[in-house]
């Protein structure tokens, strides 16, 4: 699945995309938030307050609990600072 | 309804002459277009917005249309730039069309309101001491919150 990340996440986790595949715990949204958390110093660091971060599954936003099978894309985005 | 998501510069004046000669028999038009500030206590050099534009057209393009619903307005446009802008540069137009005033105010307020908290943007500022990411707002969050999302 491809995992795209936007601006001062993107530069935390010093990449603006990558392919994971996911291990089958992984379910929603929300577990891709821990799963990335638990996986080295820069993830838990970058999702240190996971609430604040909206997701996305193929350019909709969708909460935190919902189920990524069947999705291309996920988001992560950090508050929005539009307008 | 026409909304953009563009790295291109936009002219306000222009766009709002062409707004307004679609729907002049309409009533009331308002238009709010927001800048790059720039104040004299806290200058930057440049703002930069990093966008998600599939998603930011979506979410714009659903905010705009829960205006038209809820203001029953004519018309609406939403222009949002992104990338490298300069102070006193555009950044973002919306203008609301209706019979009367106050749901031309309501309906660009509104629309102004949820894209700050729900539209894929962020802006880092470019200062003469670096650069930071603009941090998100509470009050951006009330904003929206007065219209019962």
């Amino acid at each position: 699945m491809k995992v795209l990340y936007f601006a001062w996440l993107r530069e935390r986790l010093n990449m603006s995309e990558e392919d994971i595949a996911f291990p089958p715990e992984v379910i929603t949204t929300g577990d891709v938030i821990a799963y990335l958390a638990a996986r080295d110093e820069a993830g838990s660091l970058a999702f240190e307050r996971p609430a604040i971060f909206k997701t996305a599954l193929d350019a909709r936003i969708v909460p935190h609990a919902t189920p990524i099978a069947g999705a291309k894309v996920i988001a992560l985005l950090p508050p929005m600072t539009g307008g | 309804m026409d909304i953009r998501v563009s790295e291109t510069p936009f002219d306000p004046g222009a766009e709002s002459n062409a707004f307004l000669d679609r729907g002049k028999a309409a009533g009331a038009a308002v238009t709010f277009t927001g800048l790059v500030r720039s104040l004299p206590d806290d200058p930057i050099i440049a703002l930069t917005l990093e966008c998600y534009p599939e998603l930011a057209i979506r979410q714009l393009t659903a905010i705009a249309a829960e205006a038209v619903t809820r203001f029953a307005l004519a018309d609406i446009t939403v222009i949002h730039r992104y990338g490298r802008m300069l102070p006193g540069e555009p950044i973002v137009q919306v203008m609301a069309l209706s019979a009367h005033r106050q749901a031309a105010f309501d309906g660009a307020q509104m629309v102004m309101d949820y894209l700050k908290t729900d539209a894929p943007f962020w802006k880092k500022e470019t200062t003469a001491t670096g650069e930071h990411w603009v941090e998100a707002k509470s009050a951006d969050d009330s904003a929206k919150a007065r219209w019962g999302a």
